[in-house]
């Protein structure tokens, strides 16, 4: 079981949650159970491929998963994955 | 021109001109969208220019407010806030001989009132914020930033919470304090405190992160530094223009400022090549550039130009795009030539830059060495912030005669010196 923070952006299209808990073993897979749960947060986020889109960071326990794996790293159990947008900040 | 909307620099979705800088949709980043200007006497709105204060608000026509300049007109006062700009843009003869090039201008932003260009960025900012309603000032920054908005609080008589990564310079620190702001020190990188901020922006919604949820007006800001290069230059841009990237934000607006006026026959010349600076050890937009992709592959910063040390630049991609679409370049200069650069500087004019500047300086060299500069190009080089920030970059450089204070040990000391 994963938290997906989510930022304020994204809450109206989680019915208003800020936080979901998921199941999933890598990013990909906590992202995949988070839009089978609202589906409308795959557009948002995501390209049509599955691919985060390029103003989009995640998180996972505080560090940017493109230091990681991409999609691939993986999410320990109780782990924080976190969305935020990537244009702030300089 | 008047500010119309926030617009989606990526799907192009419109929003109000409210507290929000990214897109719901897509997630793209937010910029103000002007009304198309309506310029019938290029020589009449020049004048209005010239008759304006000296400071930023002589370009409030080209500015996000809706009520226009804050504060009186003709003087100086702490209700408009603390005035940036207007700095002077010097003819460097001695380094552009130096380096083999016949017209170097140095664009000297240290002389702001906290000694870095961020006061610009900050007075748009904070402006926008007391017109929105907030009543709190916020930012996360590598330092200058965090000077700025402190001082700029300080006039405006807000509170203010600064985030910085822990291990930042000590003049940073002291030359923020003083202020009276509230110094958070974030154990980790900037890019850390970035993220923080960017949750707290979400959390906190009486407070205006300058960089955050203000961070369209505070962009815009970055543009009257291209507005004053062209008046300087007698309304005309220059060939050429190297300046830092740590987010990139600088670099993108340095550009529109001169298309804007270009647009508009305001300023005669062509679009300046642009090349940018950043440090081998924060190099994730240089590092796009060489490889020629369109995105920034992110770093652990580890450089002295702390300044710079922005691993996740949020303005990477229109950096590129900039360069690109110019001619120009985006280059990376080692930790050792960044000192040299400082020296560079210093010693052919006068003029003492911290970390920052000695990364633009040394690009500068750079780019000349290597015959990329036309001999004939009238080239600009941004300084960003000044010396005094960042001490020790320049510690042990040098050496300090010491003597006794008698007539016979200063001649032994300096015996061939001339008389």
């Amino acid at each position: 079981m994963a938290v997906v923070k989510l930022p304020t952006q994204l809450r109206a299209a989680a019915g208003g949650d800020g936080e979901v808990r998921v199941e999933g073993e890598t990013v990909g897979a906590v992202l995949d159970a988070l839009y089978a749960l609202h589906a409308e947060l795959r557009d948002r986020i995501a390209d049509a491929d599955g691919t985060l889109r390029r103003f989009v960071n995640v998180y996972v326990n505080g560090d940017d998963i493109r230091f990681g794996d991409g999609l691939k790293t993986p999410v320990p159990a109780g782990a924080e994955v976190q969305i935020l947008p990537a244009v702030a900040g300089g | 021109m008047a500010a119309t909307a926030l617009k989606c620099r990526e799907c192009k979705t419109e929003y109000a001109l409210e507290a929000r800088y990214v897109c719901e949709r897509c997630f793209g980043p937010l910029e103000v969208a002007y009304s198309a200007p309506d310029v019938h006497d290029v020589g009449e709105l020049r004048r209005k220019i010239q008759g304006g204060p000296q400071n930023i608000w002589r370009y409030a026509d080209f500015l996000p407010l809706e009520s226009g300049q804050p504060g009186s007109a003709s003087r100086n006062s702490t209700a408009g806030g603390l005035p940036a700009g207007c700095t002077p843009l010097i003819r460097a003869d001695r380094l552009a001989e130096r380096l083999g090039l016949r017209e170097v201008w140095v664009k000297n932003d240290a002389a702001n009132p906290t000694h870095s260009f961020k006061d610009r960025v900050v007075s748009v900012a904070s402006a926008r914020a007391k017109e929105l309603g907030f009543t709190t000032l916020a930012c996360a920054s590598t330092g200058n930033l965090a000077n700025a908005v402190a001082a700029q609080a300080a006039a405006l008589g807000l509170p203010s919470y600064v985030f910085i990564p822990s291990n930042l310079e000590e003049q940073k620190i002291l030359a923020t304090g003083v202020y009276g702001t509230n110094v958070v020190a974030v154990k980790g990188n900037y890019d850390d405190v970035n993220r923080l901020c960017v949750e707290l922006s979400g959390e906190r919604e009486g407070w205006a992160f300058v960089n955050v949820n203000m961070r369209p007006y505070y962009a815009e800001g970055s543009k009257t530094l291209a507005y004053e290069i062209a008046e300087q230059l007698g309304w005309s841009t220059p060939d050429r223009i190297v300046a830092p990237i740590a987010s990139g934000s600088l670099f993108t607006k340095l550009d529109k400022g001169f298309e804007e006026w270009r647009e508009i026959n305001l300023i005669s010349g062509s679009r300046p090549t642009f090349n940018g600076a950043q440090a081998v050890g924060c190099n994730p937009v240089a590092h796009a550039f060489e490889l020629g992709r369109d995105f920034c592959q992110p770093v652990k910063p580890d450089t002295i130009a702390k300044s710079l040390a922005i691993g996740n630049p949020a303005d990477g991609p229109y950096a590129l795009e900039v360069a690109r679409a110019t001619n120009g370049s985006i280059e990376q200069v080692t930790d050792d030539e960044i000192r040299r650069g400082i020296r560079l500087l210093a010693e052919t004019t006068g003029v003492f830059t911290e970390t920052a500047g000695g990364t633009t300086a040394a690009t500068l060299a750079k780019l000349a060495e290597q015959g990329a500069i036309d001999p004939g190009e009238r080239v600009v080089l941004v300084i960003t912030g000044d010396g005094l920030k960042t001490l020790d970059a320049v510690r042990d450089s040098f050496a300090v005669h010491t003597i006794e204070p008698t007539y016979e040990a200063f001649e032994a000391e300096f015996a061939g010196a001339a008389v």
